[in-house]
């Protein structure tokens, strides 16, 4: 019995492109860039893989629908088997790219979004794609370099834009985790909310929004597995 | 470093690390019969092998099967298994003996990364991958272990996240030279992770049970974020074009929500997704967890839902509920309390 991982990744359709940037744009964070061959919705995901031997790994398209280029945020996993990997590319290297998938997609109308650490990257192509300005912005990182794109956001949302930072105090910064501050907030009534990021942020936040009377229908969920 | 456990290998992984050893080539077949045919728990039982052999085992691995560390029982005669998973914390398996049969539920993960929102299990975050050898355990240290006629991997996780040991796991339960057992006697339950459920169905022969709770997409990934990128449809695609044999069984599974997906309306739309296909679908009962807006449906509408589905010719049953007074039934496994939780990423 095969029990290697070769069989599906094989059949799984994806495209070699070339890797025209990799930036590091904070300690263990890249924007990867390569070239866009097809359209897709903001919010929605790649799947990504340096070579047919490694299961690729889904990743959400951070840039803009109309741009020329897709790119995608990505943090290292220093155990982890393809972030490794990934942050070793350089301009010119081959990705394995498949066609944009997923239906965590951006509207019109008005929402909170809330990130934890690399979550906030759909967010970003929905803000491109102009559906902030009915937005705020809550995104939750450890450190102070992990608001990624944080001028674009302040710049585009201003106060509507939240960082709080779990480990470090900081100018603008709330400090404690995300969670804490939407403990203590009055919540809005008839909008949606937006989570993204790893399964602990997403059922810590998803309890708290219950517990303030927020209908599950108003509540949609990406988590980072 | 702990060293690496022997339990949980297949027999070419055996036969590598005796060839690296210098042992004899049969000492791998023996190896194989020892751990999981005779169920020893130490190298010292293996008793047709060389003191000196067992010594350069015993120096280089260790056996890696533990005793679970806690018990409980249920008034159904349900028992619910706390095992170690080395360091990492601890999981739990539902043994839950019938009439005829007496199935065991075993996890795959330490908590789970999908978070569904009806599940105690994914209220407790990700905290780590079992090894193969770790879901054997689970088997090979239950008390019960003679009496088991089924094993389901329902238990904490997604099995499916955990392609490679769970496959692993699953060949040495059905390979001759493991623990033989026909795996038609085996379902491994998914919520649809499209691609580690195309290699299961290509390379296991074992059941598959797919946590559907819901066949509309706006409903479902509500309650299962999973749709966002998985969604139902797709994963139901998938299958249909796949040659399944008369003997391999898919079911569907579904957790009944008062007034969520318990309608005539979701009757319909399952039968259209499920259409001309050769499935079971087995309705469960809801049982509440903490802060969860969730309520099961009552008997009334479960009967009606369960009519309804099979007047459009469906095999349905509805799963009896098992363990629930000691949280053992099905998504109501945590050891939350018990775990180191991850440093939160925020
Ligand atoms: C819909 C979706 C969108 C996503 N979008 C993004 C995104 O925009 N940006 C982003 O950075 N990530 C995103 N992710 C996460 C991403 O897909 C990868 O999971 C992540 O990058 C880690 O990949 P890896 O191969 O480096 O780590 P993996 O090898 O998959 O491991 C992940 C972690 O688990 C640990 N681990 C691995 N194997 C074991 C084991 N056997 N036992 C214990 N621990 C183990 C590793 O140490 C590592 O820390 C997304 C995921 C999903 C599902
Ligand atoms: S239902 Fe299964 S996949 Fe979903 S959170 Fe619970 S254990 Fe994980």
């Amino acid at each position: 019995m095969d029990i290697g991982l070769s069989g599906f990744i094989k059949k799984l359709p994806l495209v070699s492109l070339p890797v025209i940037e990799n930036l590091q744009i904070s300690p263990g964070a890249f924007v990867l860039t390569v070239e866009r061959i097809s359209d897709f919705l903001p919010g929605q995901v790649v799947a990504l893989s340096t070579d047919d031997k490694i299961a690729p790994r889904l990743y959400s398209i951070c840039s803009a629908p109309d741009n020329e280029y897709l790119q995608v945020l990505f943090s290292l996993k220093p155990d982890g088997e393809l972030t490794p990997l990934l942050a070793r590319l350089k301009p010119g290297d081959t990705l394995r790219v498949s066609a944009p998938f997923g239906a965590f997609l951006g509207d019109d109308r008005p929402a909170w979004w809330i990130a934890a650490g690399t979550g906030v990257a759909p967010y970003r192509a929905m803000m491109l794609a102009g559906l902030a300005h009915n937005k705020k912005l809550i995104h939750g990182g450890r450190f102070a370099n992990q608001f990624y794109f944080q001028d674009e956001f302040l710049d585009c949302l201003g106060e509507s834009y939240i960082r709080c930072c779990s480990q470090e105090t900081g100018d603008g910064l709330f400090s404690g985790r995300l969670t804490q501050w939407l403990r203590e907030q009055v919540l809005p009534s008839e909008i949606s909310f937006f989570l993204c990021g790893s399964v602990e942020m997403v059922v810590e936040t998803r309890d708290i929004l219950i517990s303030k009377g927020v209908d599950i229908d108003n509540i949609m969920s990406e988590v980072y597995f | 470093m702990e060293k690496p456990a022997l339990f949980g290998q297949t027999l070419s992984e055996i036969q590598s690390i005796v060839a690296e050893l210098g042992l004899k080539p049969y000492v791998a077949k023996q190896l194989t019969e020892w751990l999981y045919q005779k169920h020893a728990r130490s190298f010292a039982e293996m008793t047709n092998l060389s003191l000196s052999v067992r010594q350069i085992l015993d120096e280089k691995f260790r056996l890696g099967k533990s005793e679970p560390s806690r018990v409980q029982a249920s008034s159904d005669g349900t028992k619910k298994y706390l095992f170690p998973a080395g360091s990492r914390g601890f999981i739990e398996a539902a043994y839950i003996p019938d009439e005829d049969r007496a199935t065991l539920c075993v996890s795959s993960q330490v908590g789970c990364k999908m978070g569904c929102l009806f599940c105690m299990t994914g209220k407790q975050g990700f905290q780590a991958q079992l090894s193969a050898g770790e879901i054997l355990n689970q088997i090979s240290s239950l008390p019960e272990r003679e009496n088991l006629t089924n094993i389901v991997y329902m238990g904490m996780g997604e099995p499916l996240d955990n392609l490679l040991q769970v496959m692993k796991s699953l060949e040495i339960l059905s390979a001759n030279w493991g623990y033989g057992m026909s795996p038609r006697r085996i379902t491994v339950s998914t919520i649809g992770l499209v691609p580690a459920m195309k290699h299961f169905l290509e390379h296991s022969e074992a059941h598959l049970a797919v946590s559907m709770h819901s066949p509309f997409h706006d409903e479902r990934r509500k309650l299962m974020p999973i749709e966002n990128v998985y969604p139902i449809a797709d994963v139901v695609e998938k299958i249909r074009a796949y040659n399944l044999g008369k003997q391999r069984r898919i079911s569907f599974e579904y957790i009944m929500f008062k007034g969520v997906n318990d309608s005539p309306r979701h009757v319909k739309e399952i039968a259209r997704l499920l259409n001309g296909m050769r499935v079971r679908i087995n309705l469960i009962r809801f049982h509440p967890i903490p802060d969860t807006p969730l309520e099961s449906s009552d008997d009334d509408t479960i009967r009606q839902f369960r009519e309804g589905l099979l007047k459009k010719g469906f095999r349905t049953t509805l799963r009896a509920s098992r363990g629930q007074d000691i949280f053992a039934a099905c998504g109501l496994l945590s050891t939350k309390e018990l775990v180191k939780l991850q440093a939160p990423d925020f």
